[in-house]
């Protein structure tokens, strides 16, 4: 079923394609719209059944053999990735249904919606560092273009920024390949496995720092996040929560996976490094969230903070710590969008987003309070939410690796979330009315659908996190031993190379 | 652009830059060429013809949306890929159909011939929206 493996690409593309032919259709292009997404959810859930049955699925585009031609490769991590991607894309897509005002969605908002997520899709499922750098390339700029769509005055502002931070990352990435092919004449990621060892490890911890950077920019680490927060809270709310959710975290993978296959030739060097990035993240994030009244000023600072953990988790390069991070991405993938979809609900029933302006929600609308609620008590990390197996896996594996002061951090960090949280919760919800208005209108049902779905899987994660954890582990498992990757893509042949092992000519006929 | 040279030889030049453009097409398959070249040229053409005439004649030239253009070449090269999986092999890979014609001639139909043109409609289109949007805006 090597076919299985391009579908998470493929399925958007079509969709794209076909409604840039009906670009007049409005209705047409709802309905396409939503309904690819949701056959994009059924598509990833068979590959995650099958990479769990089967293993590591490979695939040679076009036929044309590794390390030579694209691969495309589904782990564990990438096919859970590629799943949680479908579930965010539905609920944002339901979203949007009300959220995007007909004008947005005339100029082209469905079918570039549809080309973010190949974007996405192709960056989790691709083997090869070039092929990685064009799907980021295609995301950044179908995410521009969305970030940018209605061209108001504060939304040009903040896409100046994303663009131009985003840009100069790109150039780093692209300036590290070219630093790794001139050194190593491969870029398939399998292929760089079992040749890096070979190769002086100095250098190679040099362009490990190069891709660290680049990657840094775009998961928005400490000190290079600024970016983030100055554009997140713009676009319309189905966009930012599909952003706040997502984007960020392909940068987080693409560390992941290129610090586990990779540059693991000096781990107590580059390791130590992003240990002290990721507690700095989760630092600064948190503390620069605790000054902010907009909502979604609020969410976007922690965002950064939340990457900050994950960072942390990869630092600590061990089975519990991968395993973590992994349930981790998924968590706080939902918990965050969550959170700005129902802040979107808010801004529907009081008018603003900004803190000082309203309250009384928890009176007008007790159910909505709870999707908050449980949201937001996820994402401190309060049991029995999904967020507290997160955390409760990160910190003990800090805790096993004996690394005390991120451990100290990282439970620290957990309170002042909860307390930016209860500072949503007092204001918005809890206050009486005082100087704002509560609207008439109730928010269309359809709003309500994804918080719903969204809210249930939070609470689901957290009563029956078995199966996730034991996805989990797989993967983490699947990070660890890369010789399991490396067989998946460049066959049995080589299998009986080990990493390491020095053996010069691999996969037969590398000049 | 107001100018009875330019116009005269766009005239002129529109039928040799799309036969050239078509003929960069065909032969990309083994020589130097191929969609995306072609189809700069062909958006050069019609970019041409756009500064001669004005864009509301461009436009009528044109018959469908720029963007319209884009969708169907991006459509011809994913079902180009897709063809590959019909036979159960990897995405995109090329698949041949083989007539042979009386005098021991044949033609070959491929689907990476397809891939090209979907390429070729994907650059006309882009180039095109861009300048569409230059010159109205």
């Amino acid at each position: 079923m090597s076919a299985l493996v391009v579908l998470p690409v493929v399925v958007p593309l079509l969709a794209a394609a076909v409604l840039l032919l009906f670009r007049g259709q409005r209705e047409f292009q709802r309905v396409l719209a939503t309904g690819a997404t949701a056959l994009l959810l059924v598509v990833s859930a068979v590959l995650l059944a099958q990479v769990s049955a089967q293993g590591i699925l490979a695939v040679q585009l076009g036929g044309w053999q590794a390390p030579f031609g694209i691969t495309f490769v589904a782990d564990h991590l990438s096919a859970i990735m590629v799943l949680i991607t479908a579930v965010m894309a539905l609920a944002s897509a339901v979203y949007a249904l009300v959220d995007i005002d007909p004008e947005r969605e005339a100029s082209g908002f469905h079918p570039l919606f549809q080309v973010l997520l190949v974007g996405i899709n192709g960056a989790f499922l691709t083997g090869d560092l070039f092929n990685l750098f064009v799907w980021f390339e295609v995301m950044l700029i179908a995410s521009f273009v969305l970030l940018t769509l209605g061209s108001s005055r504060a939304q040009l502002e903040g896409g100046i920024k994303y663009v131009s931070v985003n840009l100069v990352a790109s150039m780093l990435f692209l300036t590290a390949i070219g630093l790794l092919y001139g050194f190593t004449g491969t870029l398939n990621m399998a292929d760089l496995a079992v040749v890096l060892p070979e190769h002086d490890a100095g250098l190679v911890t040099t362009i490990a720092m190069l891709f660290m950077v680049a990657f840094g920019i775009k998961a928005a680490v400490f000190p290079l996040f600024f970016w983030l927060p100055a554009s997140y809270h713009t676009p319309p709310i189905a966009i930012s929560a599909f952003f706040a959710g997502m984007l960020t975290k392909v940068g987080v993978y693409a560390l992941i996976r290129t610090f586990t296959l990779l540059f693991v030739a000096d781990v107590g060097y580059t390791h130590t490094i992003l240990l002290w990035i990721g507690g700095l993240t989760m630092v600064t994030g948190v503390l620069t969230a605790a000054a902010q009244n907009d909502i979604r000023k609020i969410l976007s600072f922690h965002i950064v903070s939340q990457i900050g953990y994950l960072i942390v988790a990869l630092a600590l390069y061990t089975p519990l710590a991968l395993a973590g991070a992994v349930f981790y991405l998924v968590h706080v993938i939902i918990a965050k969008a969550n959170l700005f979809l129902i802040a979107g609900i808010t801004r529907r029933l009081s008018g603003s987003f900004d803190l000082r302006h309203i309250g009384g929600l928890f009176q007008h609308a007790p159910f909505l309070s709870v999707l908050f609620l449980i949201s937001a008590l996820g994402l401190a990390g309060i049991p029995p939410l999904s967020g507290f197996w997160a955390k409760l896996l990160v910190i003990a594996a800090a805790l096993e690796a004996a690394q005390w002061w991120v451990t100290g951090v990282a439970l620290a960090v957990g309170l002042l979330t909860l307390f930016s949280m209860t500072k949503i919760w007092q204001y918005a919800f809890w206050s009486p009315l005082t100087n704002g208005v509560v609207l008439a209108q109730r928010p269309s049902r359809l709003l309500y659908a994804p918080t719903i779905a969204l809210a249930l899987l939070i609470l689901l994660l957290g009563l029956w996190s078995e199966p996730l954890i034991a996805l989990s582990d797989a993967a983490a498992a699947e990070l660890l031993d890369p010789s399991r990757y490396v067989q998946a893509v460049l066959g049995p042949a080589t299998s009986d190379v080990g990493l390491g092992a020095g053996h010069a000519p691999v996969a037969g006929g590398r000049p | 652009m107001n100018s009875l040279i330019l116009r005269t030889t766009t005239q002129l030049m529109i039928t040799i830059l799309l036969l050239f453009s078509v003929f960069l097409l065909l032969r990309g398959h083994d020589l130097p060429g191929g969609g995306f070249i072609g189809g700069l040229v062909a958006a050069a053409a019609v970019a041409l013809y756009l500064i001669a005439f004005g864009a509301d004649a461009a436009t009528l030239l044109l018959r469908v949306r720029p963007r319209a253009l884009l969708g169907a070449g991006l459509l011809a090269g994913v079902l180009a890929g897709l063809m590959g999986m019909v036979t159960a092999e990897p995405f995109l890979t090329g698949q041949w159909l083989i007539f042979d014609l009386p005098g021991n001639a044949e033609v070959k139909l491929s689907s990476v011939l397809l891939f090209d043109v979907g390429v070729y409609l994907v650059v006309v289109g882009a180039v095109l929206t861009m300048l569409f949007a230059l010159e109205q805006g």
